[in-house]
């Protein structure tokens, strides 16, 4: 269980990132912290005991135990859509930076929400 | 019929692919063939919606059969609630692409524009469509990713600014979605929602599902923009250009927040009287707080893009109370009446706001300008934009005979019967100062002294006829009051949410 505390840590973190540093790019990297512990958190509830990697060869051990495939095909996705999702907030990073010539939030801040 | 339902996917996301690929050696081809596939999509939903749904249709994805009851495939499930939504799409896509054929023409990399919305319909379809969690995540994420870009089309500093923050909040909901699907995955070992359902009958209370549903209800608010959520949506709807406005406001927020909302927790978890609570509670804060953001605000965008949250207020307290009557088992035909209204204030909404921000940008693409108190006077100058601004912004603030005011004295009607009489309050307050808001909207931009030198003149023929043919759903929306058409359109759709646990039984007896 403590792994999946941890887990939930990491994600804490990335989200305290987030919300406290001013730095664009360093928000980015908050961003994908934060990310990567919900991929993290995948590969964990598809992990069992003992389990073996989920392929039929022809000498199997008699009631064999595999681990869940699902939540990594499921990860693998994900990990390319973060990629996406990555590439484009540093894209527009470096666009801001290309107008305003800072990457400060604080001085970045035409818009009132 | 089953075989139509991939088409919705496809057929955008082909658009997407084949435009930046051809669309430079072939002049036009983006343009035409987006909207020649938008319109095909809009008369296919018409026909869905009018030939009649009696049972959801499935089509699995690769063929794969259930096997021993558990569905192996991925779903895609076309029923009363899906086709309703799906209409709204096309129609409002097709609009906004015509739209754009002439207004788009001042920003450089037309294609890339088309390809992007094309991408961006597609994900709304599928988000729409699917019956599987992840596949959910995945279309939601298209769909979201391509409005991240469009925002950013005009990349000066303001669209650039309100793209970044729009990332950020949107990449925190897409997170918290992501990690309640491996919350429910853990508990369930299955992605299929109707199985899910099936397997949560019994074990819907614990704090594990709670939690989850606390998660899926902060993602989808944030993509949905109710009120604790809603920072990013003034900045990035009126930074984009303004058919992305329509699209964003019009379309998405509803597509990919509200419409997974309704399915998730009508059709997915049982209902539980704390979350349907909060549901309402969120409802009605985003109705009161957003109405009164919106009234000081003098950047016609700005305006309109608050307007929405409140708009949108009225369509989730609307269905919240229907929740909240369907817990306690107060009579079913109230919160049926409750949940139509929603309903029915969510196609009105699409159509209104989406007239409101094309208007809008109307105005921005003669007068440069969103301020409205450098307006005035357009009222000679523009015949068509003023009439139909004027019908959306009667429509919005609910005046009889226009489609507004139907769907709110549903809603009103519905909170009384149900004895939420605070309700009923808000909902007429909110409705007067909406109806204040746009006064002034009228007064300031189309019949002050005009301050312009310059002359100007109407917007380009598509420009001008997709307005008209919004301002003429305004009314015709109308008929939807009356029991023939409402059996139509709107039961099917209702009872969609009222069956809660229909969906599962069917899906899974395929």
């Amino acid at each position: 269980m403590t792994v999946y505390y941890m887990c939930f840590l990491l994600f804490l973190v990335g989200l305290y990132g987030m919300v406290t540093r001013r730095n664009l790019i360093k928000i980015v990297i908050s961003f994908t912290i934060m990310e990567f512990s919900v991929f993290l958190f995948f590969a964990l509830i598809g992990y069992v005991e003992n389990g073996e990697a989920p392929i039929l060869t022809r000498n199997l051990p008699e009631n064999p135990v595999f681990v869940d495939p699902l939540p990594q095909a499921m990860v693998l996705t994900a990990i390319v859509i973060g990629l996406a999702t990555s590439a484009l907030l540093l894209a527009i990073a470096i666009r801001l930076y290309k107008k305003y010539g800072t990457f400060n939030i604080r001085e970045i801040n035409n818009l009132r929400g | 019929m089953s075989n139509l339902v991939p088409l919705y996917v496809i057929l955008p996301l082909a658009c997407a692919f084949l435009i930046p690929v051809l669309g430079r050696f072939i002049k036009g081809f983006s343009k035409t063939l987006l909207s020649l596939v938008l319109l095909l999509l809009t008369i296919l939903s018409f026909h869905v919606i009018f030939s009649g749904l009696e049972q959801p249709v499935a089509y699995q994805v690769g063929g794969w059969e259930a096997s021993e009851g558990i569905p192996i495939a991925i779903y895609l499930v076309l029923d009363g609630l899906s086709a309703f939504v799906l209409l709204i799409v096309s129609l409002i896509g097709f609009l906004a692409t015509l739209y754009s054929l002439s207004y788009i023409k001042r920003y450089t990399a037309e294609n890339n524009f088309y390809a992007l919305l094309g991408l961006m319909i597609a994900g709304m379809n599928g988000v729409v469509l699917t019956g599987d969690m992840f596949n959910l995540y995945v279309f939601l994420e298209i769909a979201v990713i391509a409005s991240y870009a469009l925002v950013a089309f005009g990349i000066e500093k303001t669209e650039l600014e309100a793209s970044f923050k729009y990332q950020v909040l949107g990449g925190i909901a897409s997170l918290l979605i992501l990690f309640a699907i491996g919350m429910l995955y853990w508990r369930t070992r299955t992605l299929n929602m109707a199985d899910i359902s099936g397997l949560l009958v019994n074990s819907n209370h614990g704090p594990f599902m709670t939690f989850t549903q606390i998660l899926l209800i902060s993602g989808f608010g944030l993509k949905a923009a109710m009120i604790p959520f809603h920072a990013w949506l003034p900045d990035a709807h009126s930074s984009a250009p303004s058919p992305i406005s329509a699209m964003l406001s019009g379309v998405l927020i509803k597509a990919v927040g509200v419409y997974a909302l309704l399915r998730l927790f009508f059709n997915m978890f049982a209902l539980t009287y704390e979350i349907s609570l909060v549901i309402t509670v969120i409802g009605t804060l985003s109705m009161v707080i957003g109405v009164f953001l919106a009234i000081g605000q003098w950047d016609l965008k700005r305006l309109l893009a608050y307007h929405s949250i409140s708009q949108m207020g009225y369509v989730v307290m609307a269905v919240g109370m229907g929740m909240i009557l369907m817990v306690q088992g107060g009579e079913r035909s109230v919160a049926a009446l409750a949940i139509a209204g929603g309903l029915f204030h969510m196609i009105n909404h699409a159509v209104f706001k989406g007239l409101l921000f094309l208007n809008a940008g109307a105005i921005e693409y003669v007068t440069g300008t969103r301020n409205l108190k450098m307006m005035g006077g357009l009222f000679k100058s523009l015949p068509v934009t003023t009439t139909t601004s004027l019908g959306a912004s009667l429509s919005i603030s609910g005046i009889p005979p226009f489609n507004g005011f139907f769907s709110k004295l549903i809603i009103i009607v519905a909170a009384v019967k149900g004895g939420f009489y605070l309700l009923a309050i808000l909902a007429v307050l909110v409705s007067i100062v909406t109806l204040a808001s746009f006064m002034k909207f009228q007064r300031y931009a189309f019949f002050n002294k005009s301050t312009f030198s310059r002359k100007i003149r109407e917007v380009p023929f598509p420009m001008s006829i997709s307005m008209v043919v919004l301002v003429i759903f305004c009314l015709a929306l109308s008929l939807l009051i009356f029991p023939g058409v409402r059996e139509v359109m709107l039961t099917p759709a209702v009872d969609v949410l009222m069956e809660t646990t229909n969906y599962a039984t069917t899906i899974t007896g395929m």
